[in-house]
């Protein structure tokens, strides 16, 4: 069985993000860079399923500029046995971005797809269920728990208030959610082996996909400031602010 | 103008998030109708029609939607969405699990978890975590939307008295069949709707002392939360994890225990309406973002606050 897995390039996690001074975008200059955390998951439980002897091969795919090879060679050194980018430049919504994939689904044939929820940028939580309607596929949404049988997938999702399990036809999609695994660190020998792994680069129109724009960002502002507040004396204090005047408990 | 709410419910009742999205969907002009699209679900149709400004209900009632499978329901919702100009829902687990989906089918974006609505088609919306909120337009003429609930007042769930009318269309995909569910056990409210959380943060050395926080939690019928750090370092299992890449919790009264406040879990609680925090550190952090800062030692802390309330 083959599985594909999607990685993004986004900020790394620890890096606070601002908006610039003219609220035009959010700055990005000179920051740290990294895969983001979700399809770190993605690929580790990818990696996992081939370690198991239920997938053959994971071939890890990526949407963006050529730096985002760099994600994919991380990929590769957790375990990928090949990666492809789709050369895009600047960002694409998360629609393309479902477009673009379909069009490797259909030159790659996997039974499985696992991408990560949402990426830590955008926080759209969309391309796995677009890529699900595209393709007429069903889903594993927020996945904790992933195992394949025969032709189809138990999928246990985090939903509001608990977990639920369905059972999905395959080939399938599955987005991660945190508890699905912890991801592996890359060894030294793998990322040196991970240079060496084949990376094919294709453009949209390799695909058949027009890149369109459906949302513009007219500008970004940093939240509302919160004030800091007040240093309570002790315990007392605190319970008598609590319950008189924010009023919180009674 | 009109808009289309898809309900979130349980078959029997309607559920408070959709109060929100028809909050929002009221804010966006013109008649605001829902979809229950479930099984058995006429006590949740009937829920919905009583909600002060929505003038209609449709009712898919099928065995097809009884679980609200994603590829059934979004087959459906992408039909309907011919009579209207927005599908808005409450951005809860089964609304972000569907929506993108009808999106797709309809060739449009979708419009992520909204704090505002600032015009028919400019709207706010958080992104990094929360850090920054950008304003959006939309090019479609067709919107796809999810609501960030806790940015919206709820309508009130009465007063209203909308016609239910039923929807013939069953779409049965046939690709995806509901199994089980787990809905957790614990008497404590869930981590994203309680309106009181406590988290503890590497301050509390163990998961053993987690506990410490269990009496404190029952009294304000809290949920129990940690930072990543108590994460990482195994005291307590990952979905209690509060922050940009665990959940993003905006509580009436969020209480900080040993967490010294690191960006990654400041991103998941800041918009909470009241923040207390205890630590021993007094140049931790968290005090920046608090209202109430108790600088304390938590094992002295914890067992005091808990008979005080």
């Amino acid at each position: 069985m083959k599985v594909l897995v999607a990685v993004k390039r986004v900020v790394d996690y620890n890096v606070k993000v601002r908006a610039k001074a003219d609220g035009s975008d959010v700055d990005l200059n000179n920051v740290k860079m990294a895969i983001n955390p979700f399809c770190e998951i993605a690929v580790e439980e990818a990696v996992r399923l081939k370690e198991a002897g239920v997938a053959t091969e994971v071939v890890a795919v990526s949407v963006g500029p050529k730096a985002c090879q760099e994600q994919l060679r991380t990929a590769l050194a957790l375990g990928a046995d090949r990666a492809i980018q789709v050369e895009v430049e600047g960002s694409v919504e998360p629609l393309v971005v479902a477009k673009l994939l379909k069009g490797v689904v259909e030159k790659e044939a996997p039974q499985l797809v696992i991408l990560g929820k949402q990426s830590i940028d955008g926080d759209n939580n969309q391309t796995g269920q677009m890529l699900g309607a595209l393709t007429n596929m069903a889903q594993g949404t927020f996945a904790s728990e992933v195992k394949v049988d025969g032709d189809s997938v138990n999928v246990t999702r985090e939903i509001d208030g608990g977990l639920q399990t369905v059972k999905l036809k395959l080939p399938a999609i599955v987005t991660t959610d945190l508890r699905l695994n912890e991801p592996r660190y890359a060894s030294l020998p793998n990322i040196m082996k991970a240079k060496k792994k084949p990376l094919d680069v294709l453009t949209a129109d390799d695909l058949g996909v027009a890149i369109s724009s459906h949302v513009t960002q007219l500008r970004v502002e940093p939240p509302a400031e919160r004030q800091a507040g007040i240093k309570v004396e002790d315990v007392a204090q605190l319970v008598d602010k609590l319950k008189n005047e924010a009023k919180v408990i009674a | 103008m009109s808009t289309l709410v898809l309900a979130e419910h349980d078959n029997a009742s309607l559920k408070a998030a959709t109060l929100s999205a028809v909050a929002a969907a009221s804010q966006m002009g013109g008649d605001v109708h829902v979809l229950v699209a479930g099984a058995d679900c006429s006590a949740a149709a009937e829920a919905a029609a009583a909600v002060s400004g929505v003038s209609k209900v449709l009712v898919a009632d099928n065995a097809a939607y009884e679980h609200q499978l994603a590829e059934n329901v979004s087959l459906l919702v992408a039909e309907l969405a011919a009579g209207y100009d927005n599908v808005v829902a409450a951005a809860t687990s089964a609304a972000k699990n569907t929506l993108p989906r009808v999106a797709a089918l309809l060739d449009v974006a979708q419009i992520s978890e909204i704090m505002s609505v600032e015009s028919a088609d400019t709207f706010k919306r958080p992104i990094y975590a929360g850090n920054v909120i950008a304003t959006v337009q939309s090019s479609d003429a067709k919107k796809v939307i999810t609501v960030r609930a806790t940015s919206f007042d709820a309508v009130a769930a009465e007063g209203g008295s909308a016609a239910i009318e039923a929807v013939a269309s069953v779409h049965d995909a046939g690709i995806s069949t509901f199994v089980g569910e787990e809905v957790a056990v614990s008497d404590r409210p869930e981590l994203t709707a309680a309106s009181v959380v406590i988290s503890g943060g590497r301050g509390m050395q163990n998961g053993e002392n987690f506990k410490l926080l269990d009496g404190i939690a029952d009294k304000l019928n809290a949920a129990i939360g940690a930072s990543r750090a108590a994460v990482d370092a195994g005291f307590v299992p990952n979905d209690m994890q509060v922050g940009q890449t665990g959940k993003i919790v905006a509580p009436e009264l969020y209480i900080a225990v040993g967490i010294s406040g690191a960006i990654q879990h400041l991103a998941g609680m800041k918009d909470s309406k009241v923040i207390v925090a205890i630590n021993k550190d007094e140049d931790a952090p968290i005090f920046q973002v608090a209202d109430y800062g108790l600088v304390a030692d938590l094992f002295s802390a914890l067992p005091e606050l808990e008979a005080a309330i």
